[in-house]
């Protein structure tokens, strides 16, 4: 250590330069405020594509059983709540949103819009947990639950089977031995159980598109205990009662949000993070790499759930 | 030959820098909160082989319970609890880790001419992301130890009573050093080359670890959500994988395998960067087929992802999908074999010098040529279902696993060992050891071959009696493997206290971690590289060996 004169003693830590005019933030192995931008962008992108990977396994179980187990997937989907589900979406993007421009502040200087902007997408990530919570407090109390904890109430397990009947009627139900069943409602009730009844039918229109019924004669009646069911100029064989292993879907359900919540507080830590520093004023234009890339991954947190809710809220 | 004794013999003229990464700053704080690069390797190299002792010492214990038909020093349960226990320590804490966190993370700034990895503080991270992975392990192991096998298979992994939550759960922690390792290479890659390196002016060591990256960044998320799902199976039970509630338990195979298999490469093709390092080196010959090289890696990460389905020939699959990997497989060995005839040109016409780390790389070429094609005859299905759970299998991995990983770990440890510690070992030594290494390998593992290729089932703790003398034969050749071993270890903990000052370049190696002193400088060089407008990491024209400091210099710029 003698020519410690010489040449300063640097600590194998990264240390911020001392010259003022440096960025205060460039660490000690870049060249350019530029090249460690760059290589934090590129990272994140790389974590992005961890996670997007960590959830495709989820998907692919979904794929798997909703294409081996279809029946559970339309019966079970309907005991989720669209109307909730579809609050948390808008607040999702709403908070998406807020991330966005929170970044564009950042890059401007603009900090009490970039305070703001984080906060609104705080107040939508908690605003999603707390509706997420209100589902999962519904459908602990229904019992509809993963494969192992799966003990529907008695009023649920009623519900379970009328709501078969109930929806699917509304929705435009023709028995196979009953070709009067009544449909009613909607753009498929204006040609009721026309399919089975296979007598001059009239072609009928449905969002705009000229749909005409098959000539051939109906299949014989599928096995017992199961019904076809006209859904959207489409028949369904569906059961007449809750298929036997509902928990399925509720195991898939559970997988996939609880995997998300989990996402999603892990995102409002980072965002908290974020928050904290910029109230101290610590990012601008020439610096605001946490912001951009916390950003990218509150969207990827969004996109996510884009995914999930159709897939398991608005099955047909 | 010659040339490397006098490479040993002549150190006499070098000192030892003071101040180098290992001296700069001191104290246990000054390791355990590190951010350079070459102490997280160090540290690194230390813990796997740390776990590759541990691994080894199992091993040893399932041989010697092999050595008669009948029940020898253990009962069935704890074999069980051995034998999964030497395979999942192995796999998830020595190979996979070993060669990109130990070499890979020492070396790869070096050879891009930077000062670190692109995120220090990530790599740190990774590192402790291990730690605490591998302490899960040993929480595992006095909990009383997990008898599933290191490929968890349901439904007897939901079922059984040992500790799986605590190993799956240590393994999914360590998905995320490998994660970590991997982002941090890829994007060190792309952004900290120094000015004047294009893609293909980069050592080959650095494609291998690039193309690793990749795998390790695409796969190991699929491990990870598949291990949870195994934990939440077993905790919540949610029916996925558990045939009880309708689960599938062959989509645990399909999920398992989509990681496991190209996690094999994320072992053999670190391994493939030292080999493509060493031999040009030792040869002292310009590679042959650089580029072909380069791509075979991205080709073997990019085919990896597509042949799990051969660890299921016999699962249960259609016929048409079992053909269609079968086809795969065999097509994934074309990118090895590349390779492999591109290493033999290389030396073709070479001054071939038989140092320690040339004598592994030899060994490699030999092993894993063996390992490769007899993972083809394991991919061709009539084959397959014949030899499915033998012995066979047991020989064909651990030829490529051991034979190819391990030699080509040696190998680097060896090659760089004057570079990290600034010492060199005693040579003599370091061949004989490599002999007995070689030679105790094929005594244990190749009559396995003929065993299982005669039938004798893998993971039974006694076998019939007509198959005693192939593993007696086996268990001979383990211990001489040990010994090997510790012959290793004795030299080289010895150099470190006794060896001879390394020169900056004892090899005679044209990348650009030989152009700065052994140990290097905390910020790896002392003045930033520049690279002219030709440079090429496997030219030596120019090198020249100086028998004053027992190592090579650069007569004039090129």
């Amino acid at each position: 250590m003698s020519d410690a004169e010489a040449q300063p003693p640097q600590p194998p830590t990264p240390h911020m330069h001392e010259d003022p005019h440096e960025n205060a933030y460039l660490a000690h192995h870049f060249d350019t405020p530029q090249q460690q931008f760059e290589s934090g962008k590129l990272g994140m992108w790389m974590f992005l594509a961890t996670e997007v990977l960590l959830f495709s396994g989820l998907f692919c179980v979904y794929a798997v059983y909703r294409a081996s187990h279809p029946e559970v997937f339309e019966w079970a989907h309907r005991f989720l709540n669209v109307t909730l589900g579809g609050i948390n979406t808008m607040v999702l993007i709403t908070s998406s949103l807020a991330m966005a421009w929170a970044v564009r502040a950042a890059q401007l200087g603009q900090q009490r819009l970039l305070a703001i902007c984080l906060s609104l997408t705080l107040l939508g990530g908690f605003s999603f947990l707390g509706i997420k919570y209100i589902e999962y407090k519904n459908k602990w109390e229904e019992g509809l639950l993963w494969a192992g904890k799966y003990k529907p109430t008695a009023e649920a397990l009623e519900h379970l089977n009328a709501t078969g009947h109930g929806e699917a009627a509304e929705l435009g139900v023709a028995t196979t031995d009953a070709s009067s069943a009544a449909g009613h409602g909607g753009a498929v009730a204006s040609a009721p159980a026309a399919a089975v009844t296979a007598s001059a039918p009239a072609p009928v229109v449905i969002d705009g598109v000229k749909v005409e019924h098959s000539q051939i004669a109906p299949a014989p009646p599928g096995p017992q205990g199961m019904r076809l069911v006209e859904r959207a100029g489409l028949l369904h064989l569906m059961p007449e009662r809750a298929p036997r292993e509902l928990w399925i879907f509720f195991s898939i359900y559970f997988l996939m949000t609880g995997l998300h919540a989990l996402h999603v507080i892990a995102g409002l830590g980072a965002i908290s993070w974020v928050l904290a520093r910029s109230l101290k004023g610590q990012f601008g234009p020439a610096y605001y790499t946490p912001v951009d890339l916390v950003g990218l991954y509150w969207h990827l947190v969004d996109v996510v759930w884009i995914f999930l809710f159709p897939l398991l809220y608005l099955i047909h | 030959m010659a040339e490397s004794s006098a490479a040993v013999r002549g150190g006499a003229g070098v000192e030892y820098p003071t101040d180098n990464y290992l001296t700069h700053t001191q104290g246990l704080r000054s390791w355990l909160f590190t951010l350079d690069h070459k102490r997280i390797g160090v540290m690194y190299l230390v813990s796997v082989l740390a776990s590759f002792f541990l691994g080894g010492v199992l091993a040893l214990l399932i041989r010697t319970e092999l050595l008669t038909p009948r029940q020898t020093i253990m009962g069935a349960d704890t074999y069980n609890i051995i034998f999964t226990l030497h395979g999942a320590i192995m796999i998830f804490l020595f190979i996979i880790p070993g060669t990109p966190g130990s070499l890979g993370n020492f070396v790869l700034p070096m050879m891009l001419g930077a000062k670190d990895v692109a995120f220090p503080r990530l790599n740190l991270a990774s590192y402790y992301m291990w730690v605490i992975g591998a302490i899960f392990a040993l929480v595992a192991i006095v909990m009383g130890g997990v008898d599933t096998g290191w490929t968890f298979y349901t439904p007897y992994s939901t079922t059984t009573n040992t500790a799986v939550i605590p190993v799956v759960l240590g393994i999914f922690i360590i998905g995320f050093s490998s994660i970590f390792t991997g982002i941090n290479f890829i994007v060190t890659i792309h952004k900290l080359r120094a000015p004047g390196m294009g893609w293909f002016q980069m050592p080959l060591m650095l494609w291998g670890l690039y193309a690793t990256s990749i795998i390790q960044v695409l796969a190991t998320p699929v491990l990870g959500i598949t291990l949870l799902l195994l934990i939440a199976e077993r905790v919540l039970q949610v029916g996925i994988f558990s045939p009880a509630y309708g689960g599938d338990p062959v989509l645990f195979q399909h999920f398992f395998w989509f990681y496991s298999h190209p996690a094999v490469y994320i072992m053999i093709l670190p391994a493939m960067g030292i080999i493509s390092e060493v031999i040009p080196v030792f040869s002292h010959k310009h590679i042959f087929g650089y580029k072909a090289i380069a791509y075979s890696s991205i080709a073997i990460a990019v085919i990896s992802f597509l042949v799990w389905g051969h660890h299921m020939f016999v699962s249960g699959m259609s016929n048409m999908a079992s053909a269609i990997f079968s086809a795969l497989t065999f097509a994934v060995a074309i990118p090895s074999a590349v390779k492999v005839f591109n290493w033999v040109a290389t030396m073709y016409k070479g001054s071939i010098s038989l140092a320690t780390p040339m004598c592994y790389a030899l060994g490699f070429l030999f092993l894993f040529a063996i390992g490769g094609l007899t993972g083809l005859f394991l991919g061709s299905l009539a084959v397959d279902v014949h030899l499915t759970d033998t012995y066979f299998i047991v020989a064909h991995f651990h030829y490529v696993m051991f034979g190819g990983a391990v030699m080509a770990l040696m190998a680097g440890i060896h090659y760089w060992w004057p570079k990290i510690t600034g010492r060199m070992y005693n040579e003599r030594l370091g061949q004989i050891a490599c002999l007995l290494i070689f030679i105790g390998f094929n005594a244990t593992f190749f009559p396995q071959f003929v065993a299982g290729s005669q039938g004798m089932p893998r993971r039974y703790f006694n076998y019939p009696e007509r198959f005693t003398d192939y593993n007696v034969f086996s268990t001979i050749g383990s211990y001489l493997l040990g010994l090997g071993f510790l012959l290793v270890a004795a030299y080289l903990i010895h150099s470190l206290f006794r060896g001879r000052p390394a020169p900056a370049n004892p090899w005679g190696g044209a990348t650009l971690e030989w152009s700065t002193p052994s140990p290097p400088p905390p910020e790896n060089f002392e003045e930033e590289p520049v690279l002219g407008d030709h440079y090429d990491p496997y030219d030596y024209r120019g090198l020249v060996y100086d028998p004053r400091i027992g190592g090579y210099v650069q007569q004039h710029p090129h």
